[in-house]
């Protein structure tokens, strides 16, 4: 495996009465794909959170390499999140921009390009996940699967050096899950940078992983490459891979 | 006696006094501390916006965009309600004041309270009806589909973003609204005591100018600026803080325009108490 680029040690998240995580520990290695698995309100979409710094944990410790997000102020947050993208679930572009005004967005407020070189970097960008002649259309204009590549392209038209989805492929057809899951490997690649998906879509998952995570019960119960976690004994693992009725998880 | 009191206290009735009673406590004790959290909410919402501002960081084409919105749009209702507040005004006390021979008071009278009291807080009423509920309606929608969390995701403040603006923008336009609600309001009254009463127009005038002075009417746009804040605060802090879908933004926008109201009619009071003490 290799180094990690961010970590999670030891941590623990409740919201009110709710445990969420309990000593949750993971580690994301540098350059590859990291997905995490789980039952639905188990917790995954928390974790990405706590990666972004958007939630500080009640125990324990958040690392982006070797600093530690929960001692930081909010002015070094905002520093830190412009090296980390977020592709939101239902994408979350503001509704009154256009696509090309969300995805310059960061590069307007973060960088002292021109205007002339926004618009390039921009129109690459949304290039780069098929979305180029959407440039002028407000986000209530794109279908499903449009919104989750130019919430994408938001995501990394800064060059992160980490870019965190949640649930990229739900709520899409088949072939635009397969398209998503391709896109998120080709970015991948273009950047260099590492990637951590939230996913339920067992396909995708072993088409894009370079590991899996399985979180149940607030702690990461599996880990490994796909092969390991789907060779893995553990009772709970099996019967969620297999989308089996029977078994250890209480339904 | 040690065994009566044990019955006493076991007894069903003294049972369900004491549920009843832990009840009402907790209740309180969580209304208690609903509204501390609220006032501390808010009050690290104003305390993030202040030192945005003096930071300078202000996104100016935005607050420009919001003085169109929650300004200019505003004017026309402001001007209609302080137009026939005027002139309900006026309707009231000209015929009676020129029953009882001082007519000549009529436009003082009028002028005076339009400018000190109901232009300013007719004003900030209508603005507060209008822009505090499309400020938390806007933030809370924002709030709940992830985008207030994309901002934050993207390395920027909502405080900066959002905030700021809109508060910049109202408290340059509410003042504004308040001179614009102040003439007419005053020429709503001018022109019913003319046409009710029969008092002329130079009476009228000349009533007000003695009685109005440039004083009141920076005392007016000071309370002006006052409800601008607590408009866009308020609103604000409701957005931010919605929780629950569709359901909750529509509560955060109508909690939002009901407790902004209600601290309007009670910051007017206290301005009005210390500002005008002995006037």
């Amino acid at each position: 495996m290799a180094e990690p680029i961010a970590r999670l040690d030891d941590v623990s998240v409740r919201f009110g009465e709710r445990v969420v995580l309990q000593n949750c520990s993971l580690e994301v290695p540098e350059g590859a794909i990291t997905c995490i698995i789980g039952l639905s309100g188990a917790g995954k979409s928390t974790i990405l959170r706590l990666l972004d710094g958007l939630l500080r944990p009640d125990g324990g410790h958040v690392y982006l390499r070797e600093n530690d997000i929960c001692h930081m102020r909010e002015s070094q947050l905002i520093e830190m999140r412009t090296k980390i993208g977020f592709a939101f679930q239902f994408a979350a572009l503001f509704d009154s921009m256009t696509v090309g005004e969300n995805v310059s967005l960061p590069l307007r407020e973060h960088t002292t390009l021109s205007e002339k070189e926004i618009y390039d970097i921009v129109m690459h960008t949304l290039e780069s996940v098929g979305l180029a002649h959407t440039y002028d259309n407000m986000p209530s204009e794109l279908s499903g699967g449009m919104l989750k590549r130019a919430g994408f392209a938001r995501a990394v038209v800064t060059n992160p050096e980490l870019v965190l989805y949640d649930e990229p492929t739900t709520g899409v057809d088949p072939i635009v899950t397969h398209l998503l899951t391709d896109t998120i490997k080709r970015l991948r690649k273009q950047l260099n940078a590492t990637a951590v998906v939230i996913s339920h879509d067992l396909q995708s998952i072993y088409m894009m992983a370079d590991y899996v995570a399985m979180l149940f019960e607030g702690a990461i119960i599996a880990n490994g490459t796909v092969e390991e976690v789907r060779k893995s004994n553990n009772p709970i693992v099996q019967q969620f891979l297999q989308g089996s009725e029977v078994g250890p998880i209480p339904l | 006696m040690a065994q009566v009191l044990r019955e006493v206290e076991e007894s069903p009735t003294a049972q369900a006094v004491e549920r009843v009673s832990v009840g009402v406590l907790a209740s309180v004790g969580r209304k208690v501390s609903d509204i501390l959290e609220y006032a501390g909410g808010l009050t690290l919402l104003m305390w993030e916006t202040v030192k945005t501002i003096f930071r300078l960081r202000i996104r100016f084409a935005e607050t420009l965009n919001q003085c169109y919105l929650l300004g200019y749009q505003s004017l026309i209702i402001v001007l209609l309600t302080s137009l026939f507040t005027g002139m309900v005004f006026s309707l009231e006390s000209a015929v009676q004041a020129v029953q009882y021979g001082f007519g000549s008071f009529v436009g003082g009278i009028v002028s005076y309270t339009v400018v000190r009291e109901l232009g300013p807080m007719l004003s900030a009423v209508v603005v507060a009806g209008r822009a505090c509920a499309a400020i938390a309606a806007e933030l809370g929608s924002m709030e709940v589909t992830e985008q207030i969390e994309a901002l934050k995701s993207l390395g920027l403040a909502p405080v900066r973003f959002l905030v700021v603006p809109r508060l910049l923008a109202l408290m340059i336009m509410l003042p504004l609204l308040t001179i614009f609600a102040d003439v007419i309001g005053v020429y709503g009254g001018q022109w019913i005591a003319h046409a009710q009463a029969h008092i002329g127009t130079q009476d009228f005038m000349a009533s007000a100018r003695q009685t109005v002075g440039f004083e009141d009417v920076v005392k007016g746009l000071f309370k002006a600026i006052v409800f601008a804040i607590v408009i866009v605060m308020i609103g604000s802090y409701q957005g931010l803080t919605t929780k629950g879908g569709a359901a909750g933004v529509g509560k955060s926008a109508t909690s939002a325009v009901v407790t902004c109201i209600i601290l309007i009619f009670i910051l007017n009071f206290i301005m009005s108490y210390f500002l005008y003490a002995g006037a």
